[in-house]
């Protein structure tokens, strides 16, 4: 939904260009959403046919490339969804590398999520494995999106060795727990050059809206759409909550009410 | 990769300086309760509507210097190396036209001054020069750093701009930081004041931090000389330039000084007066934009402004200041750059420091490492 402010009563009108761009790509959509635990392939693609997302995550080994028909490829064939085929499974830089470069001529895109999390419990990001692909990956032509804890020094390094964005998390993938890392992700808001896009955690559209007054880019969310009741219903949750997010952080939030500070001696009657 | 003067050509004077005076009083409000202010809040906080708000300011300065800072303040102590210049700049005492007996220390003549500096406690120290670069060019300084290292935690520079190799070899030599101010953003008023020389490139002077950052420098110290423009537009600029500079070149650290001319042998009159009141506004609003900043204020302040304002978010001041090579023990008598106000011994500078609840700090560096 996009939402329209009326400006006879004096609102600032809707801006032009609120797209944003990764690579050389334009966003409509600030909400990235993913493929997996779905009920069906049909649910997965009303739900993010619902969510208006534009960019859609799909592990790779989830997948066969090979078949023109896989279900899940079948279900995302829409002119305005892009595919993000993701490394979910590697657990090297190595084995990353390989598996974009595979997905590349598979599915004709240079673009990759790189997700390396050799821990299967948490499924958390190992930062050397990931710094060592991108800058891979980069050299190697491709438009890297990595997974990564909310390590601000690293999403530094990672955009030193040109990653096109960052996504940090925000809880444990999967945990539906929220922006556990919000200190952290407002340093990496405050440093980046490259967009920030929170991914994992995220469980309710209230989260991603306060990421995006955060300032964060965009968010990617899976498991809270995939995973409802109604994923449908949730996937535009979702996309409202995201578009309020960001025209919250656009439209600047009024400052908290803080309570005074104690009182001491004036400070500047020296200057009278 | 690009560098500051791309961010900087987007940018019109006029019209910000129309964007700062339009700033309202609910603009400085807003900007007061932020917990994180931007560009914009800056703006505010340094605009006319805000000078109501002058105490409030204040009070949240101290507390945010407090916070990052604690009770202490940072002692350095400038050296004047030398001032042949071959620069013509308007209101600077060692202009190339400017007829003064020139003067570069000789390698005895620093020991002998680094040895005055000592005494009094410094281990910080920043070495100045004019811009010769045939007599005064980077194997001098370099040579400086290398007879000076031993002596100091901590050696700062403010000579003319060099280039990143240049850079890269100094500070293998033992440089820390860099003080390198614009004097003013305005393009026309800059070529105005600084008509002859390398100085009256505008742009290799605005470039100069990128190429700092480049070279892995720890530190950049920016400012604008005010007096030569409005204040406000040279300052937004200044923030403007921090802001890039932090994004960009992430593992520098960054100071802010506030000189605003002095009398010199010259007599260049301000053209835009900045009082006092000005002044504090401005350091507060640095302080409000940015927690963690390095500001500094030396001895052309006076001695009642100075005593107030190290409460109020400076974290780092000079003392007893000589402005000419061998002012300290060489040449006393020599004349100097411009004339400072406080003139207050050190021992006298520190007293006041401490009876007013601050620990001054001497050393904080370790040069030794790399």
């Amino acid at each position: 939904m996009e939402v329209h402010l009326t400006s006879s009563v004096g609102y600032p009108k809707k801006k032009e260009n609120n797209m944003f761009q990764i690579a050389d790509k334009k966003f409509n959509s600030r909400l990235f959403t993913g493929t997996g635990k779905f009920s069906s392939s049909i649910v997965m693609k009303e739900a993010i046919l619902a969510s208006e997302s534009e960019l859609v995550t799909v592990a790779l080994k989830r997948v066969d490339v090979e078949d023109s028909q896989d279900d899940i490829l079948r279900h995302l064939d829409h002119a305005h969804i892009n595919l993000l085929p993701n490394t979910s499974g590697v657990r090297t830089a190595k084995e990353a590398v390989f598996a974009a470069q595979l997905s590349r001529e598979a599915l004709e895109t240079n673009w990759v999520k790189l997700e390396i999390h050799p821990d299967p419990k948490y499924l958390l990001p190992d930062p050397i494995e990931t710094l060592k692909a991108a800058e891979e990956l980069v050299k190697l032509g491709f438009v890297v999106m990595p997974y990564i804890h909310a390590d601000p020094v690293l999403c530094k390094r990672l955009e030193e060795v040109g990653t096109q964005c960052v996504m940090p998390l925000g809880a444990p993938i999967g945990s539906n727990k929220g922006l556990k890392t919000q200190e952290f992700l407002e340093i990496i808001i405050d440093q980046s050059n490259v967009p920030v896009i929170v991914d994992a955690g995220i469980g309710a559209p209230s989260h991603a809206a306060y990421a995006m007054e955060l300032g964060a880019d965009a968010v990617l969310v899976n498991t809270a759409i995939a995973v409802s009741q109604n994923p449908v219903e949730m996937g535009k949750a979702f996309k409202m909550a995201v578009a309020a997010g960001r025209l919250a952080y656009e439209a600047k939030l009024a400052p908290v009410v803080h309570k005074k500070a104690e009182a001491s001696s004036p400070l500047t009657s020296f200057l009278n | 990769m690009g560098s500051f003067k791309d961010i900087f050509d987007t940018y019109n004077w006029d019209q910000t300086i129309e964007s700062i005076f339009s700033k309202t009083e609910h603009d400085v409000l807003r900007a007061l309760g932020n917990t994180k202010r931007d560009l914009e809040d800056f703006k505010a906080l340094i605009s006319p509507a805000a000078t109501p708000y002058l105490e409030q300011m204040a009070q949240l300065s101290r507390q945010l210097t407090k916070k990052r800072f604690g009770n202490t303040i940072q002692m350095y102590s400038p050296m004047y190396l030398s001032n042949e210049c071959q620069n013509i700049c308007t209101y600077c005492g060692f202009s190339m036209t400017n007829k003064i007996p020139r003067r570069t220390l000789t390698d005895d003549e620093i020991l002998k001054e680094v040895a005055y500096i000592k005494s009094k406690g410094y281990d910080h120290i920043l070495l100045v020069t004019g811009e010769a670069n045939r007599t005064v060019g980077v194997d001098y300084i370099d040579n400086a750093l290398q007879l000076i290292r031993s002596q100091f935690a901590n050696i700062t520079i403010e000579v003319q701009p060099l280039l990143q190799d240049e850079y890269e070899q100094l500070i293998e030599s033992g440089l820390y930081a860099v003080l390198v101010y614009q004097e003013t953003y305005h393009r026309d008023e800059y070529k105005k004041h600084h008509p002859k020389g390398k100085k009256s490139n505008f742009d290799f002077r605005l470039d100069t931090p990128d190429r700092l950052g480049k070279a892995g420098i720890h530190k950049i110290g920016l400012g604008a000389l005010f007096g030569l423009e409005d204040w406000r537009a040279d300052s937004f600029f200044t923030a403007l330039h921090l802001k890039y500079l932090q994004k960009t070149y992430w593992k520098t650290k960054y100071s802010v000084s506030f000189p605003r001319l002095r009398p010199h042998s010259v007599g260049l009159e301000p053209k835009v007066e900045m009082t006092d009141p000005d002044l504090v506004q401005l350091i507060c609003a640095f302080r409000l934009l940015d927690e963690d900043v390095e500001l500094s204020i030396s001895t052309r302040e006076s001695e009642i402004f100075r005593n107030n304002i190290v409460n109020l978010g400076i974290t780092s001041i000079s003392a007893e200041s000589k402005t000419n090579p061998g002012g300290y023990s060489v040449a006393p008598e020599s004349l100097e750059q411009f004339e400072i106000s406080d003139e207050r011994p050190t021992e006298e500078i520190t007293a006041m420091l401490k009876s007013q609840g601050l620990d001054v700090v001497w050393k904080d560096w370790a040069n030794n490492w790399e």
